[in-house]
């Protein structure tokens, strides 16, 4: 009986072990010995720490990185903003089946793919787009308006894509609030903002950091949005990944730069948990 | 003096249904007043429109003579205990009681002072610091009013606050909330669906029933004088016949059950006439039980028959008697002096009553 | 594909044609350019030799990266440009060398086979032949944008806003030649080439506030260019061409400095498993039937001798109002890019996107 247990145990690890090892493990393991290795010449390679050297000394890497996490951190800010009021609005104000339908709302930008949300976006927002000639036609601006290619475009989109990934986790937490303390909340003096700061939020935290942390992830290794609604302008760390792996043949260098953008967007969510004292367990258990 | 709280036909309806049909009522300051009524009944509807969470659709509520219907909840000088406590688990206990201080632009050390107060007060002093869920039920329960108490409210709106308490915390807290409610000197409304608790605190009891008020008086006055069939059946246990008057005399009438029994019961000032189809009702412990007839011999309503029943309780034993002649069951106390020990199923009995304990009321269809 | 099973496919496929062909029937996986292997061409090849043709379609810089990570497997047949083959084989060795005598000479444009023969060369082996050559220019909408007639023109106040490039070494170069500089005369000479493409740095930081964007994909180009977003861009030629089928006013234009002339190429990974499909898909396509076939499909024009008899009359059309004699004589020809050189173009790459 127990040898009988114990296998039934092993037989269901092993699916975790052989995920956690083949597909996340042993692949890291390969991307950072790459990103050791130094070109000395045609063909010839050097252990060395060069790769992540030049991330360091090159103003230009560090710099896109940087922007690329504020971006996102921006983008993570502006999608709680947007997500809070509409979770609450789904967990707290209605009931029953317009509940369950608002939040397939919330998912339907999900029954296509990310590019053909993005290409999306581009037909609303491009010159000759939806938004251009509305704006034209009422009379609120004279020419064509360009609305693709900058920052803002990055940002509409990675909000836009992100959403749900707020949404789900500030939902839950919301529900979990019995309205009875909220409305003790009221009941003793509070108005609308102090029961929110004291009670809603506090109660929404562990929803509020993880709902932020996909975000932030999920807009920090994003690829296709910022490259197609930036531009020229959109400069987003995971295109200097890509450029390195793909158009300069440089897997030494794109594997450092990967490397980097693992230790750096971790510590940043460790800091962001210590900053807001929650733990990793608190917020996803 | 002006009452704490006066409601003047207040009414609800809920998309055309009506929860709560012109009540009206006045709580005179320090007492305890309690809404007693099953669940569905428009109880809660009332507080929460005291509360100001519901907006009535008619009708005036007036605390301390003024009227509060154009008063948001935070600014009402009302407080609530809500049913599962609702205490804010985000924050110590501390900051629980001190909430409704802040809100209000008090000093740091003010409340300080104040939130010790009230902990020594409950008879908790020292555990500001404790996390909500560290706290026993009585504590939390003790805390939940401690938590409105420091602000001093005219009326502290109490909802079902012991429901979720198990029966020997609940019989304990029924004492305590008493006293609280007596160190406090504040006026508290009550709702509860069990009658014990409504008896055992209360000044005042309002009996509701379908949205309206059936009666309001002390807990004697619901348990002796009954004025509706409802109050005498939702009060304290009864046996209840249904049957027609055969024949009245004064105040007294008798008369006839479905299953053929001949009763003995009063009127109480209701007008019975003959022929009238009647609910009558008998309270177990009005009806004695003895071994010989000739110990009854006082009663106008005797019955013979056989245990078909014992149900121990201790104190509150009960035996259940099926008359010989096959016309019905009276659910019977059964004294613990030692006389009926020996009391088994099938043992024959007699019992009787007093015709005054036979209240009767017209039937109502139901 | 595990090795089993890619057996057993061929095994099975074996018994299916029953003997019919006298040659072993393959699969012959194609890493191909889009246009490259059109339906009917592939059906006709599958008709006559039995073999099964499996197309991939990518661009330069993914076929390189697809067989550098599989160390040159995964494929049997790849078809990247003649200046990509010689680099990426002395650094990464993803290829391995043609066997010519398999390949039918009569079917080659002379000059073409031996340009490509001489570029491709690594050692003493070949590892190139020619397959469809074009260029990369200008793509004008003349009504808005005819002063525009050399890539730095693209910096011009005249277009500034409605202009498109790619952020990639063909801009790197044009430019540089538009400049009065010689890029591939420096390829050898990592000091000079440096220089030079520090100057292009300058110019394309000076003239990014006029760009619109820097196009990615040839879909997106044409959108730009359609919608009238864009009316002055780098581009390939046939990109024009198409363009110019719905907009007579949009058409491929030859800088002065002159178009940017590539040739694409047919090369055999190292790991390749079908070598005589790969071999027979060659001789097939350059048969001067098929190989106008594909030009039509892909709007280029191949190294097939004769194949020209058989291009439609409008391409033809086309290509020659594009380009005129001197324009042809002017054609720069990418000699093969030495490893290490995408290095020095990617930081100025790195460096024009980062710039404000």
């Amino acid at each position: 009986m127990r040898t009988e247990a114990k296998l039934g145990f092993a037989l269901l690890l092993t699916p975790l072990l052989l995920w956690l090892s083949l597909l996340i493990f042993v692949p890291h393991v390969d991307i950072f010995l790459v990103s050791l290795r130094e070109r000395i010449g045609v063909g010839q390679y050097q252990t060395s720490l060069a790769n992540y050297l030049t991330f360091f000394q090159e103003p230009l890497y560090l710099w896109t990185f940087l922007r690329t996490a504020v971006m996102s951190s921006v983008a993570t800010l502006i999608t709680l903003v947007i997500a809070f009021p509409v979770s609450y609005y789904i967990a707290k104000m209605i009931k029953g089946r317009a509940q369950s339908a608002l939040f397939l709302l919330c998912l339907v930008p999900f029954w296509v793919s990310e590019l053909v949300r993005t290409f999306g976006w581009m037909i609303l927002l491009r010159e000759t787009g939806v938004f251009s000639n509305v704006l034209q036609y009422l009379g609120l601006v004279d020419g064509p308006v360009e609305m693709l290619y900058n920052d803002g475009a990055i940002m509409v989109g990675l909000v836009y894509t992100s959403m749900l990934f707020m949404v789900v986790p500030l939902v839950t937490t919301l529900e979990s609030l019995p309205d009875e303390i909220i409305e003790a909340g009221y009941d003793l003096g509070g108005n609308g903002i102090s029961v929110l700061r004291e009670i809603i939020i506090p109660h929404a935290m562990p929803g509020i950091v993880s709902g932020c942390i996909v975000v932030f992830m999920l807009s920090l290794g994003n690829y296709l949005t910022p490259t197609m609604l930036g531009g020229k302008e959109s400069l987003w760390f995971t295109e200097l990944i890509y450029s390195q792996f793909i158009v300069r043949f440089n897997w030494e260098l794109g594997a450092a730069f990967g490397f980097m953008l693992l230790i750096l967007s971790s510590a940043i969510v460790w800091g962001m948990l210590k900053l807001t004292g929650q733990s990793l367990e608190k917020t996803m258990g | 003096m002006t009452a704490d709280l006066d409601c003047i036909d207040l009414t609800k309806q809920f998309s055309g249904v009506t929860a709560v049909d012109q009540v009206s009522f006045s709580v005179p300051p320090g007492s305890f007043f309690s809404i007693l009524g099953p669940s569905g009944c428009g109880k809660t509807t009332i507080m929460r429109m005291i509360a100001g969470f519901l907006e009535p659709t008619d009708g005036d509520i007036l605390i301390k003579g003024k009227s509060v219907l154009n008063v948001p909840p935070n600014k009402r000088p009302v407080n609530m205990v809500f049913q599962h406590l609702a205490l804010f688990p985000m924050m110590n206990i501390a900051d629980n009681i001190g909430y409704g201080l802040r809100r209000a632009g008090m000093g740091k050390t003010e409340i300080a002072y104040k939130v010790d107060e009230a902990l020594e007060r409950i008879g908790l002093p020292g555990i500001g610091a404790r996390k909500v869920d560290e706290l026993s039920g009585g504590q939390k329960q003790r805390v939940a009013i401690a938590r409105c108490m420091v602000l001093e409210p005219d009326v502290l709106l109490l909802d079902e606050p012991l429901g979720a308490l198990d029966l020997k915390l609940r019989e304990r807290m029924k004492v305590e909330l008493k006293s609280l409610q007596a160190a406090f000197d504040t006026t508290f409304v009550y709702i509860t669906h069990d009658q014990s608790e409504a008896l055992v605190m209360s000044d005042k009891i309002a009996v509701m029933n379908n949205g309206s008020f059936e009666q309001v008086g002390t807990a004697r006055d619901l348990y002796y004088r009954p004025d509706t069939a409802f109050v005498a059946g939702f009060v304290g246990d009864s046996n209840r016949w249904r049957g027609q008057v055969t024949k009245t005399e004064g105040h007294c009438l008798e008369l006839r059950t479905e299953t053929g029994m001949t009763l003995r019961g009063v009127a109480n000032g209701r007008a019975l006439s003959v022929g009238e189809q009647v609910d009558v009702f008998v309270r177990p412990e009005a009806v004695r039980i003895a071994h010989e007839q000739a110990e009854l011999s006082r009663f106008d309503n005797q019955i013979s028959g056989k245990v078909t029943s014992l149900l121990f309780n201790g104190a509150a034993s009960r035996v259940i008697v099926s008359s010989d002649a096959g016309l019905g069951e009276v659910e019977v106390n059964l004294p613990q002096s030692g006389e009926f020990a020996d009391l088994v199923k099938g043992s024959d009995v007699h019992i009787g009553w007093s015709s005054d304990q036979g209240n009767c009321f017209a039937a109502r269809e139901s | 594909m595990t090795k089993q099973s890619l057996a057993l496919s061929t095994a099975v496929s074996v018994v299916l044609i029953g003997g019919v062909s006298a040659a072993n029937a393959d699969t012959l996986r194609l890493l191909t350019w889009g246009g490259y292997a059109p339906e009917e061409v592939v059906a006709k090849f599958e008709a006559e030799t039995g073999h099964t043709v499996q197309v991939t379609k990518s661009n330069n810089e993914e076929m390189i990266a697809k067989l550098r990570a599989t160390g040159g497997g995964g494929f049997d047949l790849a078809q990247p440009s003649q200046d990509r083959i010689a680099g990426p084989q002395e650094e990464f060795g993803i290829y391995k060398p043609m066997d010519m005598s398999k390949i039918n000479m009569d079917l080659f444009i002379p000059s073409m086979m031996e340009a490509t023969k001489g570029n491709t060369t690594v050692g003493a082996d070949v590892y190139g032949v020619p397959h469809v050559w074009g260029t990369s220019g200008l793509v004008l909408d003349t009504a808005n944008a005819a002063m525009v007639k050399d890539y730095t023109d693209l910096c011009s106040d005249d277009v500034a806003g409605k202009v498109s490039y790619r952020l990639k070494r063909p801009t790197l170069i044009g430019f540089a030649f538009s400049m009065g500089l010689d890029p591939f005369a420096a390829y050898g000479d990592e000091a000079a080439y440096t220089e030079i493409m520090s100057q292009v740095e300058a110019k394309l930081i000076e003239c990014k506030p006029g760009v619109k964007t820097y196009w990615g994909g040839g879909d997106e180009l044409m959108g730009l260019l359609r919608s009238g977003e864009v009316v002055a861009s780098m581009a390939w030629d046939t990109g024009g061409w198409k363009l110019n089928e719905d907009n007579a006013d949009i058409t491929f234009v030859a800088p002065a400095a002159g178009a940017l002339g590539w040739v694409d190429t047919f090369v055999l990974p190292a790991k390749g498993k079908a070598d005589d499909a790969a071999y027979a898909w060659i001789n097939f396509v350059m048969q001067p039937e098929i190989a106008a076939m594909i030009t039509e499909a892909a709007g280029n024009f191949t190294a097939s001798q004769g194949a020209d008899e058989f291009a439609a009359a409008d391409l033809k059309a086309k290509y020659q109002a594009s380009f005129p004699q001197e324009a042809i004589d002017n054609i720069k020809w990418y000699p093969p890019v030495p490893a290490g050189l995408e290095a020095i173009e990617g930081g100025v790459l790195d460096r024009v996107k980062a710039a404000n």
